[in-house]
């Protein structure tokens, strides 16, 4: 074993974020179905999963994210806790942002979530000047921002890719490739077949990875993070992946070909990693299901608190709105 | 005789004062280094030299990006300035300036904030035609989270720019091209004009003009002009257009029961209709006529000149505007 490839408790770890990713997912849906807390809008991140489970295992609460709606996978993986998640899900005063952002503008700055935006292509802009400020501090902070292939294809992403490369900033451009954007199918939305491609443009190094394989998504991560540390520069990295639920919640997601979806959901990559760490006996069925019920613990008690949280007074409405209130 | 500067060098200056008081304040934009010059009207001189190309940073043509590292930079304890060349290519950077800086203190319930300082050039008169010198202060006093700041001379540029990089939200600061070289009291090194605070240039009792910006010199010629015919003109300068200084706005029309709004932008929709309609609100018994308002007629900037300086407030339309509220 080799630092280039991640160690059993790596995998690990990467499989315990995959596994908070998917069942909070599950319970987020099971809450938003039932009307149960108030959430008042979800984008699924099924099947995205491992993507940043195998990124996050590379950062500290020192690093940064830049996220998007579709970005609960991202902020789980980063650390955010759970309990200021689900009450801002359920519009509770002591969610991250007081209920007053909600599930599309979830912060969390102490584990690093500075931003997630609810634009397409909002998240690189904002990722450069995060990786600005490091490098101006010299420290070896790295900052990703997550986005999806639809996001390619804006003008902000040309720009931050371009600006990115010339100040050789230590950020990661992460698209999370599930081949749909909103509900335009990938080759009906994008003129190249592979986003890592457009990296040539902006002469940076650009990745195509399958995101759902976790060692191959920690090994790419392991990469970009890298250099960016060493203060070389920024990485494109295109994650492929496949988008379960659809864009909203109650999709038909009526977009695919004959089986293909299928065939993906069959590939769920979180029982995949599962199965890989007991057949390969890097772990047991003991252990994992220790993890797990450690995970749907920590859940429940998520949203208990939110659920007993009380609604935002009144009088935060005006408030936050400048410095003065 | 008092020493005497222009708006660019008062705006330098700021600048420089700015990053020497604080290492945290950053320039970027378009040919801001010395090594592009310092500026497209060299607004930045030297300050590349004096301070460094890591936080003095010439950026590539594409505002969004430079919009959305002043704003990512400003997450973490740095107060960037960030230069839009011209205001009408602030529309390019819509979205990182509305639906983020404006935002994200809200968004994330007080977590963090953008201290950001916008500076943008604009103003007619030159010639530039329709995409180069629209006033669109009001688009952005729009938008809650922003405050949008405009200065009347080169000391007030200092003072208020001091003020806008010192603020902790995000401050657009318009610039006035045509009046860039004119000459004014130079500032007082180290004065910081607070934001929020009008300023009573001149007083008087039958009349308040209420105006900011290059609007506030051609206000001025109309109130000499309507004093020799014996009418007393009061003019408040905004300096802060928002969120704007209402106490002072209220306090001075009660006393001349009549008040006209004068801007460069066009008049529908305009910081004039805000203005007006607040006096109307709090004051309506007590006014002795509608407010007036004075804008930019609604059409593009033309470029040919006659086009150009009709479409343009003149002291004579302010004169014509004040009469109204007179007969």
């Amino acid at each position: 074993m080799t630092d280039s490839t991640p160690s059993p408790s790596d995998l690990l770890d990467i499989y315990t974020r995959a596994y908070r990713i998917r069942r909070n997912d599950e319970e987020f849906h099971a809450a938003m179905m039932s009307g149960k807390l108030g959430i008042r809008i979800y984008y699924s991140p099924r099947g995205q999963e491992i993507i940043p489970a195998a990124l996050c295992n590379h950062l500290t609460d020192a690093d940064y994210m830049v996220t998007i709606y579709r970005g609960v996978h991202d902020q789980i993986a980063k650390g955010i806790p759970l309990k200021a998640l689900w009450a801002e899900y359920a519009g509770r005063i002591d969610g991250t942002c007081k209920g007053k952002g909600g599930p599309m503008h979830v912060t969390h700055p102490e584990t690093g979530n500075m931003v997630t935006t609810g634009i397409v292509g909002g998240s690189m802009p904002i990722a450069n000047g995060l990786a600005w400020a490091s490098q101006i501090d010299g420290n070896d902070r790295v900052t990703v921002a997550t986005f999806g292939d639809g996001a390619s294809n804006i003008g902000a992403f040309h720009e931050s890719l371009n600006m990115a490369s010339l100040w050789k900033l230590p950020v990661i451009f992460l698209c999370q490739n599930n081949l749909i954007a909103e509900h335009t199918r990938y080759e009906k939305g994008t003129a190249v077949d592979s986003i890592a491609d457009r990296a040539a443009s902006y002469n940076m190094p650009g990745i195509k990875v399958d995101g759902n394989d976790p060692v191959a998504m920690w090994e790419a991560a392991k990469e970009a993070v890298d250099r960016a540390r060493r203060g070389e520069g920024p990485t494109l990295i295109e994650a492929m992946t496949f988008r379960f639920m659809g864009h909203l919640i109650g999709d038909p997601d009526e977009h695919w070909g004959e089986g293909e979806k299928e065939a993906a959901l069959a590939k769920d990559p979180v029982p995949a990693l599962r199965e890989q760490l007991l057949s390969k006996g890097l772990a047991d069925e003991a252990q994992l299901t220790e993890i797990e019920a450690a995970v749907n613990k920590e859940i429940e008690e998520a949203i208990a608190f939110a659920e007993q949280s009380p609604l935002p007074d009144l009088a935060e409405l005006n408030t936050d709105v400048l410095a003065e209130g | 005789m008092a020493k005497k500067m222009n708006y660019v060098q008062a705006i330098n200056m700021a600048l420089a004062d700015a990053m020497e008081a604080d290492e945290n304040v950053l320039l970027l934009g378009e040919d801001v280094a010395d090594e592009e010059g310092g500026g497209v009207v060299k607004v930045s001189q030297g300050l590349s030299a004096k301070f460094g190309t890591n936080r003095v940073k010439s950026t590539p043509i594409a505002e969004e990006a430079i919009m959305g590292a002043a704003i990512g930079a400003s997450l973490v304890g740095k107060r960037p300035v960030a230069e839009i060349m011209l205001m009408n290519f602030m529309t390019v950077a819509m979205d990182q300036v509305v639906n983020h800086a404006a935002k994200l203190r809200y968004m994330s319930g007080g977590q963090t904030n953008v201290p950001i300082t916008i500076r943008t050039m604009t103003g007619a008169g030159g010639g530039a035609g329709g995409q180069h010198t629209d006033m669109l202060e009001a688009w952005f006093a729009h938008v809650a989270g922003m405050k949008v700041v405009t200065p009347s001379s080169p000391a007030e540029a200092y003072g208020l720019l001091r003020a806008c990089i010192e603020d902790d939200d995000p401050c657009l600061f318009i610039e006035n091209m045509p009046t860039y070289w004119t000459k004014g009291e130079a500032p007082v090194p180290g004065t910081v004009i607070p934001l929020g605070k009008a300023n009573v240039i001149k007083e008087g009792n039958d009349v308040t003009l209420i105006t900011y910006g290059r609007m506030v010199m051609e206000s001025m010629q109309a109130a000499e002009i309507l004093a020799e015919n014996g009418v007393s003109v009061e003019v408040i300068d905004l300096r802060t257009i928002a969120p704007f200084d209402a106490e002072t706005i209220l306090n001075s029309v009660a006393k001349t029961q009549r008040a006209v709004v004068v801007h460069e932008a066009v008049r529908p929709f305009g910081v004039g209709a805000e203005i007006a309609s607040r006096i109307t609100e709090e004051l309506f018994s007590q006014l002795k006529a509608p407010v007036q308002r004075v804008g930019s007629s609604f059409n593009a900037v033309p470029y040919a000149q006659v086009l150009e300086a009709a479409h343009l407030p003149t002291p004579d339309g302010i004169i014509e505007a004040v009469k109204k509220t007179l007969d």
